[in-house]
C-alpha cells in the first residue's frame, strides 16, 4: 500500500539507526516517552526497540484507550448491558476487557446479555433503526480518533428522530495527560520516571492538530515531536527528538506532515466542540483523577445521554491487586515486571486492560518482546 | 484504537460516503469529517470514517529527506 511500505524500508531503517546511534551523545541518558499504544505496538513489532542505543530508552506511556478506561466506569457498562431491553455495543476490544470480581462484557454476553461488537458509529445508528422496541447504547471510549464518529452517531441520531439510542460518553483527551504526567513530580520522583521528551500521537494529532502540544515545550520544557505510526516514522522522530535534546531544545516538532496540521481537522473540532463539553474531572486507570481530561454530551443532547437515561451510580471496583497495569501506564514500571505477565495473563487469559489490545504495553511485549533480528522483521512484516 | 490506516477513494457516493481501497481491500466509509473528495485521494480512515487526508507532496517532501539520511556515508 502507498503511503505503507515507503515507511516500513528495512535500509532507511538501517540508516536511520546509525545516525541515531552517531548523533546521540553516549554520556547522557534519552528517556522518551510515546503516548501512543500505536507507537508502543510499532516499537516492538518492527523490533524498534533493538535498533536503538542503550542510552535512548523508550517508556510506554498511557495512550491505550481500553488501558485506560477504570474498572468503575466499565463495571458500569456491563450492570447496564444486564438490564431487560438493552442492547449494549462497543468497539471490539472493550469486550475482552476485565472488570471486577473477572467480569467482562463477554462474560456478560455469554450468561445472555445483549452485547454486540460494533465497527463503527454508523452501525450502533442502524441497530437503533432495526430494534425500535430496544434501547441501544453505544459504550463510547476512546481518545481523540474515536470522539468525532461518536460526535456524528448523535447529530445523526437526531436527525433520524431516534429514541432509543443514547451515548454512555467515556471520550478521553490527550493533551490533558500529558500534562498529568508532567505535573505529577510526587509521582515521578517516587518511581522515578524521569522524561526527556516526547514521540507525540499521530491520528489523534491529524484531529486536533499539533497546536495543543505547543504548551507542553513552552510550560514544562519538554521536546515534542508528532510522529505517524509507521517504523520510519518512529525512528525519524526519535532522531529528531534526539537532536533536540542534545541542542537544549523544547519544541514541538512535526515528523507527520503528510496528515497532521498546526490546526487540524476544523469539521472534526467543530462537530466535537457542539455535541460534548468538558468534564470537570474523570478518573484515568493508572494516573487517577484527572482535571478536565473528558467529554461528556452537552445537555442539549441530555435524550441521547446514557448517564441521564439510565440510573448508573458507579459501584466499588475491585481491581486485580496483583496487575501492574496502573504503574505500567505511568511508565513507572515495565510489562515483565508483572509476576502475572505470561504466566496466568496472556492476550488468550488477560487478567489486566494492558494485555487485552494490541496497543497495550503488556501485549506488545508478549507478542513482539521476545524475538530479536530487526529491522528483517520489517520486511517479515509486510 | 487511535490507529487509522490510509486508503485510497475509488469511487464518490452520495451522502458524503466513498468507497475506498484499504491495501487491497474495498470498503464504503463516511467522509462526512473531510468533506468533498475525488478518486485516487488518498484518506485516513478508522472505525469507519476518514479522519484527514494524506498530502501527497509533504510525503515526497520526507522521504527526499528520508533518501538524502539514507545515502550520506
Ligand atoms: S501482565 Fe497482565 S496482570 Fe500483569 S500488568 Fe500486564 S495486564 Fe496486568
Amino acid at each position: 500500500m502507498k503511503y505503507v511500505d515507503e515507511f516500513r524500508a528495512p535500509d532507511l531503517a538501517r540508516a536511520l539507526a546509525a545516525q541515531i546511534a552517531a548523533e546521540a551523545q553516549p554520556d547522557r541518558e534519552f528517556r522518551l516517552m510515546e503516548f501512543c499504544g500505536g507507537h508502543t505496538h510499532a516499537i516492538f513489532r518492527y523490533g524498534v526497540k533493538d535498533l536503538l542505543p542503550a542510552n535512548v530508552r523508550m517508556i510506554h506511556g498511557p495512550g491505550c484507550p481500553v488501558c485506560v478506561l477504570p474498572i468503575t466506569r466499565l463495571d458500569m457498562a456491563i450492570a447496564l448491558a444486564r438490564r431487560p431491553g438493552v442492547i449494549l455495543c462497543s468497539y471490539g476490544d472493550m469486550l475482552r476487557v476485565p472488570g471486577s470480581r473477572r467480569q467482562s462484557l463477554l462474560k456478560a454476553r455469554a450468561e445472555g446479555a445483549d452485547i454486540r461488537m460494533v465497527g463503527s458509529t454508523m452501525d450502533a445508528i442502524r441497530l437503533a433503526e432495526e430494534n425500535p422496541e430496544r434501547e441501544v447504547v453505544f459504550f463510547a471510549i476512546g481518545f481523540e480518533t474515536t470522539t468525532p464518529p461518536t460526535a456524528v452517531a448523535v447529530k445523526a441520531a437526531e436527525a433520524k428522530g431516534l429514541t432509543n439510542f443514547s451515548v454512555f460518553c467515556n471520550h478521553v483527551l490527550t493533551p490533558a495527560a500529558i500534562t498529568n504526567i508532567l505535573e505529577a513530580p510526587e509521582i515521578r520522583q517516587m518511581e522515578a520516571v524521569e522524561i526527556d521528551g516526547f514521540l507525540g500521537p499521530a491520528h489523534v494529532s491529524v484531529v486536533i492538530g499539533s497546536q495543543p502540544y505547543d504548551y507542553f515545550a513552552e510550560e514544562f520544557a519538554k521536546p515534542v515531536v508528532i510522529a505517524g505510526f509507521e517504523p520510519i516514522d518512529v525512528m525519524q522522530s526519535i532522531l529528531m527528538l534526539v537532536r533536540q535534546i542534545n541542542e537544549g531544545r523544547a519544541e514541538v516538532e512535526n515528523q507527520y506532515t503528510r496528515a497532521v496540521t498546526h490546526t487540524g481537522n476544523a469539521a472534526a473540532k467543530a462537530l466535537v466542540a457542539e455535541v460534548f463539553e468538558l468534564r470537570r474531572s474523570f478518573e484515568w486507570r493508572g494516573l487517577g483523577r484527572v482535571p478536565y481530561s473528558a467529554l461528556r454530551l452537552r445537555d442539549r443532547f441530555a435524550a441521547f445521554d446514557a448517564e441521564r437515561r439510565f440510573e448508573m451510580a458507579p459501584g466499588r471496583a475491585v481491581e486485580n491487586k496483583a496487575c501492574d497495569c496502573p504503574k505500567i501506564l505511568r511508565g513507572a514500571a515495565v510489562p515483565t515486571d508483572c509476576k502475572l505477565f505470561g504466566k496466568q495473563c496472556t492476550p488468550q487469559t488477560p487478567l489486566g486492560s494492558c494485555m487485552v489490545s494490541d496497543e497495550g504495553a503488556c501485549a506488545a511485549y508478549y507478542k513482539y518482546g521476545r524475538r530479536r533480528a530487526a529491522p528483517n522483521r520489517m520486511e517479515a512484516a509486510e | 484504537m487511535c490507529h487509522a490506516v490510509p486508503a485510497r477513494v475509488t469511487q464518490v457516493h452520495p451522502g458524503e460516503m466513498a468507497e475506498v481501497d484499504l491495501a487491497g481491500a474495498r470498503k464504503t466509509v463516511s467522509t462526512v469529517l473531510v468533506g468533498a473528495v475525488a478518486p485516487g485521494d488518498y484518506l485516513l480512515v478508522h472505525v469507519g470514517y476518514a479522519l484527514g487526508r494524506i498530502d501527497p507532496d509533504e510525503a515526497e517532501a520526507t522521504l527526499a529527506a528520508l533518501a538524502e539520511l539514507g545515502e550520506a556515508p
